[in-house]
């Protein structure tokens, strides 16, 4: 009986048996990013406790380039968008589309990080290094550890259109293109909250 | 990466099996028996009891270092360890059982019982299993590599700045410890999201979250804390990583850095900890005293509910082990408040337990003793923790033996009774053979007369003022009369003796059991939940149809119905007789995940990667080579093996054993 039961719920041959109804891959990826806030709540907090703490070395508000940082946060944003479309195509199953969009987000991605790149040699020039003042060390914390996680997004987006193409892909594609989205998506909106805090709100 | 269920495709299947290979060079490693069963196995079975064995090594190596310093402290002048060799003794005492015992042991308890007490094939990601327990083994390694690279972390195992500085820790002994509890940090994330995702999404159909059972329960709780704590500390060793490794200044309080940052990062991680360390043994007990006491557990939903208000209210009281650094008169009052708050959960636990045992036939098993002296031991150290809260109280006690005293009340009277319940409950599940009883009572007498007598004087010491980590003590301030530190310092070294020969008879018990230990019936402890409702040890596919559920305690309302005249219960069924009838009825042609290299693979990557930070950017670039390859290997490989790399199955009816390669 039990037996029986158990294939009716799925229907189809390789049916995941969940209780929620929710895939396990999506579950698993929305706590890791909750786990992931906290990890950024961490760094946030640090730098807001010593933005101020400058003994040596600039200020922020000497060497904060509003309008550049602005727009390499137009270009990520913009990334988000290419990502949904990149997600949606994935779902139409149109591998072409797909491989358009996720190579477009990262290269939006990664100008995003070629500005962040520009931006610490700038800072550096100025006289903001990594030890220079505890300012310069959150700074340089908080914001190279949002890089990071960019830059593995885009690891993650150029490996997922590889094996796409490679048609080597295990399990649904939709789902694993719908997950790499996710990630993304957290990435940029942490960049939000970091650019409203770090640079719109004055030390 | 679920445990697929396939109707039988028995004509389609290829005659020879071939495994599958990913990058092209390593094949699948399907060996069934042999180390490379288990080195490269992704059965929680097989991961729980690695876990198991890990965790029991490195409570040894705890155990070793506990015993040092007691015999340190037993006589003035002591002369075993000088001051250097003694402060990394009780950092690394410390930190070996919280992280490699305390913690590896309960996710050992998880791995092997959560999914057979809910009805389940294995965890919801295999692989993330074994990678878990690889990075675990890494971090442990790791850690204790320092001992031999010019000591160990000696910074007190929560390493308030200025210890965790150069200056007085110039050995690279911190930096291990950052390195091996940041990888010891992810170990834990992985597993917890692996074990929250097992109980949401792989429940067996029928079994609702308020037929769940307890232990099942109080695993989740604690990987809900562990989740959303486990970040928070991650943040702190790696600021603490970069003022070590880079010269950023942190928590330098002589360049304007706020040590205290390091001290509320610590606690928002630490005090969580605290639950994830005793919940485990709540949820085991939960399972023990009903099962002994002959009674279902005393208010179910209070047990659970309050389980998880212990868990929310856990995240909202970290400061009170910041009293004593002039928190300001609101911060004070507010985490005074809410420490006492949580006692009145625990306290409703602790009413549940007596009373699922009032009226009860109590069967006094091993198992059950030391689940009765949990209640006992760990109510001690609770009441001693409500003393805590008060901030003026605690002013006076901070980093005394009073502390010690209460924490290893409830860390070694509650959370390690509780493990030991758990083993002496459990052990016939997991290794068809049951433990000895009559040495299991010596087990259990010796170690409850040794924890009072080594943690009981404790107190005193700690109320007479003797300093939590002062590594020599003199005649001359030992004091005089009943309260002096010489007899109580001297009792307590006893104690941990007898302490000592006590774990010895578990030892002792477990070679006598492997060896001579009688075989368990199918149900020895007359039992409750699902995890009973298969062959002793359970087959590698765990259950033969995936049971259905109607009751909380399924297996026990299967074996029992009420009679509605007296209103009582009946017996209509053995356990042996229940699982007889599941293996008849066995489902065809299970498909489980197959073995992988890759687990293994990527935890060596991540250990290279994290020795790098402190051997250079070289080892650094080697260990994120192998941790990008393993992750290739591991996204290129189907986590389920295709019907190809299987034998076929036997063409006479439904198979009932998965066939891996030879």
């Amino acid at each position: 009986m039990a037996d029986v039961a158990v294939h009716a719920d799925h229907g189809s041959g390789h049916g995941h048996h969940s209780s929620t109804g929710l895939s396990n891959n999506k579950l698993a990826m929305w706590l890791f990013l909750g786990s992931e806030c906290l990890l950024f709540g961490g760094l946030i907090s640090t730098y807001m406790l010593y933005r101020g703490r400058v003994s040596d070395g600039p200020h922020p508000s000497a060497i904060y380039d509003i309008p550049f940082t602005s727009v390499s946060s137009f270009v990520l944003l913009m990334s988000s968008l290419t990502m949904v479309l990149a997600v949606t195509a994935a779902q139409r199953n149109d591998d072409s589309k797909t491989n358009l969009w996720l190579t477009v987000t990262a290269l939006l991605g990664s100008t995003f990080i070629g500005g962040q790149v520009y931006e610490f040699t700038a800072f550096y020039r100025e006289g903001l290094g990594f030890t220079t003042s505890l300012f310069g060390s959150s700074f340089y914390t908080l914001t190279g550890f949002h890089g990071v996680h960019v830059s593995v997004g885009v690891i993650l987006l150029l490996s997922t259109m590889g094996i796409i193409r490679k048609n080597r892909i295990t399990g649904n594609k939709a789902e694993v293109v719908e997950m790499v989205g996710l990630y993304w998506h957290f990435v940029d909106i942490v960049w939000i909250v970091i650019f409203t805090l770090v640079y719109l709100i004055p030390a | 990466m679920a445990i697929i269920e396939r109707p039988s495709t028995a004509p389609a299947v290829p005659a020879v099996a071939t495994p599958s290979s990913s990058l092209g060079a390593l094949k699948r490693p399907m060996m069934e028996t042999g180390w490379k069963s288990w080195l490269f196995t992704v059965d929680h079975k097989k991961i729980g009891i690695m876990y198991g064995a890990v965790a029991m090594f490195f409570f040894i190596v705890g155990g070793v270092e506990a015993l040092l310093i007691r015999l340190q402290l037993a006589m003035p002048n002591g002369k075993i360890l000088n001051a250097d060799v003694y402060n990394q003794m009780f950092t690394m005492h410390a930190t070996t059982m919280v992280f490699l015992f305390a913690m590896p042991m309960a996710a050992a308890f998880a791995n092997y019982f959560l999914p057979l007490q809910i009805g389940a094939r294995d965890v919801a990601f295999p692989r993330l299993n074994a990678l878990s327990l690889w990075l675990l083994v890494i971090g442990g390694v790791v850690l204790n590599l320092a001992w031999f690279l010019g000591g160990a972390a000696d910074g007190g195992w929560f390493m308030y700045a200025p210890n965790s500085g150069p200056v007085f820790s110039p050995s690279n002994g911190v930096d291990f410890w950052t390195i091996g509890l940041q990888i010891a940090g992810i170990a834990s994330l992985i597993g917890s999201i692996n074990l929250i995702v097992t109980v949401l999404n792989m429940r067996a159909p029928g079994m609702t979250f308020m037929k769940m059972p307890v232990f099942t329960w109080m695993i989740l709780v604690v990987q809900f804390l562990l989740v959303f704590s486990l970040p928070v500390i991650t943040v702190a060793l790696v600021l603490l990583m970069f003022q070590r490794e880079f010269g950023a200044t942190f928590f330098d309080a002589a360049a304007g850095g706020d040590p205290l940052l390091w001290q509320h990062l610590f606690w928002i991680f630490g005090h969580p900890e605290v639950y994830v360390l005793i919940l485990p043994g709540f949820g085991i007990i939960s399972e023990v005293l009903p099962t002994f006491a002959r009674k279902p557990l005393f208010g179910y939903p209070f047990v659970v509910f309050s389980g998880a208000s212990i868990g929310l209210v856990g995240f909202g009281v970290w400061a009170h082990h910041m009293f004593a650094t002039g928190l300001g008169p609101v911060s004070v009052a507010v985490f005074s408040i809410a420490t006492m708050a949580i006692a009145i959960p625990t306290g409703v636990k602790i009413f549940n337990w007596l009373l699922t045992m009032w009226g009860g036939k109590i069967w006094y098993t091993t198992a059950m003793k030391f689940a009765i002296g949990l209640v006992l031991l760990f109510t001690v150290g609770g009441l001693s923790g409500v003393t805590h809260s008060v901030a003026p109280s605690d002013t006076q006690q901070t980093d005394t033996y009073y502390i010690v005293a209460h924490f290893h009340y409830v860390l070694f009277g509650g959370m390690v009774f509780g493990l030991f319940a758990g083993f002496y409950y459990w052990w016939p599940k997991v290794f068809g053979r049951l433990l000895n009883e009559k040495l299991g009572s010596w087990n259990f007498w010796l170690m409850f007369f040794g924890m009072n007598l080594t943690f009981g004087p404790m107190h005193i010491l700690g109320l007479q003022g003797q300093p939590r980590r002062m590594y020599i003590w003199t005649d001359a301030r030992a004091g005089e009369g009943f309260f002096n530190l010489a007899f109580w310092n001297m009792v307590a070294s006893i104690g941990s003796f007898v302490l000592t020969t006590g774990v010895l008879m578990f030892l002792i018990n477990v070679v006598y059991t492997w060896r001579k230990g009688p075989k368990a019936g199918a149900d020895p402890w007359d039992a409750r939940t699902l995890e009973w409702l298969t062959t002793n040890p359970p087959k590698p596919h765990n259950f033969d149809r995936i049971p259905v559920v109607h009751h909380l305690d399924e297996f026990f309302h299967r074996k029992y119905e009420e009679d509605t005249a007296t209103h009582t219960m009946r017996r209509i069924a053995d356990g042996a007789d229940l699982v007889r009838a599941e293996e008849a009825a066995a489902d065809s042609d299970i498909h489980l995940p197959g073995p992988s290299y890759w687990p293994l693979v990527l935890a060596l990557g991540i250990g290279v990667l994290g020795l790098g930070t402190i051997y250079g950017i070289p080892v650094m670039v080697v260990g994120a080579a192998v941790i990008l390859l393993g992750s290739f290997g591991w996204v290129l490989e189907p986590s389920v093996p295709a019907d190809s790399e299987i034998d076929p199955p036997s063409v006479d009816g439904p198979t009932k054993e998965i066939a891996p390669l030879g």
